[in-house]
C-alpha cells in the first residue's frame, strides 16, 4: 500500500494518456459484449431462472409456514445433506379428477376459440387486403385500435351484453322474440364469446402480414387457365397463407389455454379452465407446491406449441 | 395484392367491425345511464363520472399504474433494443439460442405461469438477500419490464432487418469507429422503432391484470386491479365511466400518433425524391 503511493510520488508522469486511449480501445470491444450482456442477464434472472424456482417447488411438500413449502435440501447437524424430493404434486393432478378434467376442458375451449378465430379472421383479413390502399389503412387501424384500450374492459363490455338483465336480452324480449331472459352470462358460451372478441386481431394481424406478401398475379395466372375462384383459393391462396395461419392459430391458442380473467369474469364458476385454477389454488388455497405442480404440467402440454411458434417466428425474421 | 372484393368479404368485413365496436361504443352509451343498473335505461346523466372523481382508490390506482407504466417503457425501450441489436447485428455468438429462447418466450407465455414464476422469484430472493422488502411498485415493475422488452426487441428486430445494413457499411468503410456507427446512424435510424416500443411496453403495463396481481402486495393496486375487483360483482356504471375516459384518450393518442407518422412518411418520401433527383 505504501509502496504504491510512494511510486506514484516519485514517477509523477505515468502513462495517462496511453491508458485512456487503451482504455477506450478496450471498450470499443468491450461495448458489443455490454449490449449482449444486460438484457441477457435481466432475462436469466427473472424469466428463465424463476421456472426453475417453480420446479423445485413442485416437487417440494406443503408446510404450514411462509413460504408454504418445505425445503429440499436439509443439512443435518453432522454435515450430512439430505434431499427430499416428491411427486405427490404430480400424481395428485393425474388422480384427482378435476385437474385432468379442467385440463381437458381449457384444452377443449382453446381449440374451438382458435377454430372460431380463423373462420372469422380470415376472411377479414382477405378482404382487408382486397381493399384497396386507403381502405386497407383504414381497416387495418381499426383493427389494431381495440389493442390500445384495456383488454379488461372489453371484456367487461361482454358482460353487459350477456347479462341476464342485459342488452341482448333486453332487445330479444323488445323484440317479442323470447319472453323470458336466456341465460348466456357465466355460461361456456360467453367464455368462447369473450376468447373471439379478444383474441381475434390477434388471428387477423399475423394472417395480414403473410397475405399482403402474396402475388396477385398467380390468382390471376390460375384463373386465366380456367380455375374457378373456388378452386384457386383452396389450391393456391390457402396453402400460401399456411405460415400465417399457424402463426395467428398459436397466437390465440397458446394464451387462450392459460386464460384466466375471461373465464373468471364470464364463465363464473361455471367453467373449467386451468387458468383459473392455478390462480385460486395459489392465491386462495395458498398450495403451493400443488399450484406450481399445476404450472409445470400446462407448461408441457404448451412446450410443442410454443417451439413451432418460434421455429415460424424465426423464420419470418429471417425471411426479411 | 389487391382486386375485387366479393360480396361475402365485404360483409364479413362490416360483420367484424360491427363486432369489434358495438361492444364498445354500448359500453360508452351506458356511462351516460343515470340507472344504477346498468343495462336499463335511466336517462342521461353524468352523476357516474361525478362518482368517479371523487373516488380517492381509483385516483391512487391511476397514479401508480401510471407510475410504474412509464418507468416500465422506458426501462423495456432500452433493454429491448439492445436484445435487438444483439439478435440482428451481431452475427453468432455464445448463447444466442438461448437469448432468442428467452426472447420470443415471454410473448406467448400464460400469464398465470409467468406471474407464478416471478412472486416465486420475489419471495426467494427477499428469504436470500431480504430483498424485495416489499411486494408493490418495484416488483409488479420488474415484472413488466420483463416481458415488455420482449415486445419491444420483436419491434427492434423486424425494424433492423427491414434497415438493411448498407448505410453502416459505407461508414465503416469511411473510417467510422464501430461504436459510432451505433451512435451516429444506427441509433437515429431505429428512433422510430423506439418511440412505437416504448408506446406499446407503456399500454401493455396499463393493460396488465394477471401478472401484477401475482407480484402485488397489499395496499398497491393498479388500475387494472381495482377494476377487477370491482367488476368481479357484476356491472358498475362507475366503470363504464372509467372506460369511455380510457377509450377517449386512447382514441386522441392513436390519433396524434397517427398524425405524427403520416408527416413523418410524407417527409421520408419527399427526401427520396430529393434524392432521387439530385443523384442521376
Amino acid at each position: 500500500m505504501t509502496e504504491t503511493s510512494a511510486l506514484a510520488v516519485v514517477d509523477p508522469a505515468p502513462p495517462r494518456l496511453g491508458a485512456v486511449s487503451q482504455l477506450a480501445r478496450r471498450m470499443q470491444a468491450g461495448w458489443r459484449s455490454i449490449v449482449i450482456f444486460i438484457p441477457y442477464v435481466w432475462l436469466f434472472v427473472f424469466f428463465l431462472l424463476p421456472f426453475f424456482i417453480v420446479a423445485k417447488i413442485s416437487v417440494a411438500e406443503l408446510k404450514m409456514a411462509s413460504p408454504p413449502y418445505t425445503d429440499l435440501i436439509k443439512w443435518a447437524e453432522d454435515g450430512i445433506m439430505t434431499i427430499r424430493i416428491t411427486f405427490e404434486n404430480f400424481t395428485y393432478i393425474f388422480e384427482d379428477d378435476l385437474y385432468s378434467k379442467t385440463y381437458i376442458n381449457s384444452l377443449k375451449i382453446s381449440s374451438i376459440s382458435t377454430i372460431l378465430c380463423l373462420l372469422i379472421g380470415y376472411p377479414i383479413a382477405y378482404g382487408i387486403i382486397r381493399s384497396g390502399p386507403v381502405a386497407r389503412r383504414l381497416l387495418l387501424f381499426a383493427i389494431i385500435l381495440p389493442f390500445w384500450t384495456s383488454f379488461l374492459l372489453r371484456v367487461y363490455a361482454w358482460m353487459g351484453l350477456l347479462a341476464d338483465r342485459g342488452t341482448i336480452n333486453n332487445v330479444l324480449i323488445w323484440l317479442g322474440l323470447i319472453d323470458e331472459p336466456i341465460r348466456m352470462l357465466y355460461s361456456e358460451f360467453a367464455v368462447y364469446i369473450g376468447i373471439v372478441y379478444t383474441y381475434l386481431p390477434f388471428m387477423i394481424l399475423p394472417l395480414y402480414a403473410n397475405m399482403e406478401k402474396l402475388d396477385a398475379t398467380l390468382n390471376e395466372v390460375a384463373a386465366d387457365l380456367g380455375s374457378r375462384p373456388m378452386n384457386t383459393f383452396f389450391k393456391v391462396t390457402l396453402p400460401l397463407t399456411m405460415p400465417g395461419i399457424i402463426a395467428g392459430s398459436l397466437l390465440v391458442f397458446i394464451p387462450a389455454t392459460g386464460e384466466y380473467v375471461i373465464p373468471d369474469l364470464l364463465g363464473g364458476g361455471n367453467v373449467l379452465m386451468i387458468g383459473r385454477l392455478l390462480f385460486n389454488e395459489f392465491n386462495q388455497n395458498v398450495d403451493w407446491p400443488t399450484a406450481s405442480a399445476v404450472a409445470i404440467v400446462l407448461l408441457f402440454l404448451l412446450v410443442l406449441p410454443m417451439t413451432i411458434y418460434q421455429y415460424y417466428q424465426g423464420k419470418a425474421m429471417e425471411d426479411q | 395484392m389487391y382486386g375485387r372484393r366479393s360480396g361475402f368479404l365485404t360483409f364479413m368485413l362490416a360483420a367484424g367491425m360491427a363486432f369489434i365496436y358495438v361492444p364498445m361504443i354500448l359500453l360508452v352509451i351506458y356511462s351516460f345511464n343515470y340507472s344504477k343498473i346498468v343495462p336499463v335505461w335511466g336517462g342521461w346523466s353524468l352523476r357516474w363520472y361525478e362518482t368517479l372523481f371523487k373516488s380517492e382508490a381509483v385516483w391512487n390506482a391511476v397514479a401508480l399504474s401510471l407510475k410504474i407504466a412509464v418507468i416500465n417503457a422506458t426501462f423495456a425501450t432500452i433493454l429491448g433494443t439492445l436484445a435487438g441489436l444483439a439478435m440482428v447485428r451481431f452475427g453468432k455468438f455464445k448463447g444466442r439460442t438461448l437469448f432468442g429462447g428467452m426472447l420470443v418466450a415471454p410473448l406467448v407465455m400464460p400469464e398465470v405461469i409467468t406471474g407464478l414464476s416471478l412472486l416465486v422469484l420475489f419471495i426467494s430472493l427477499k428469504q436470500l438477500f431480504g430483498w424485495p422488502q416489499d411486494r408493490g411498485f418495484t416488483t409488479i415493475t420488474i415484472a413488466h419490464i420483463t416481458f415488455s422488452l420482449a415486445y419491444v426487441a420483436v419491434i427492434i428486430q423486424s425494424r433492423l432487418s427491414g434497415m438493411g445494413e448498407t448505410l453502416e457499411e459505407a461508414a465503416l468503410d469511411l473510417g467510422a469507429k464501430p461504436f459510432r456507427v451505433l451512435t451516429d446512424i444506427t441509433m437515429p435510424r431505429l428512433a422510430p422503432g423506439m418511440v412505437a416500443g416504448w408506446l406499446l411496453a407503456f399500454t401493455l403495463s396499463l393493460d396488465d391484470l394477471v401478472i401484477a396481481s401475482f407480484v402485488t402486495g397489499p395496499g398497491a393496486n393498479t388500475l387494472p386491479i381495482l377494476i377487477f375487483s370491482r367488476i368481479r360483482l357484476g356491472l358498475r356504471p362507475d366503470i363504464n365511466a372509467l372506460a369511455t375516459i380510457i377509450i377517449l384518450v386512447v382514441a386522441i393518442g392513436v390519433a396524434i400518433a397517427a398524425y405524427i407518422m403520416f408527416r413523418q412518411e410524407r417527409q421520408q418520401q419527399r427526401d427520396m425524391q430529393i434524392v432521387d433527383r439530385e443523384i442521376p
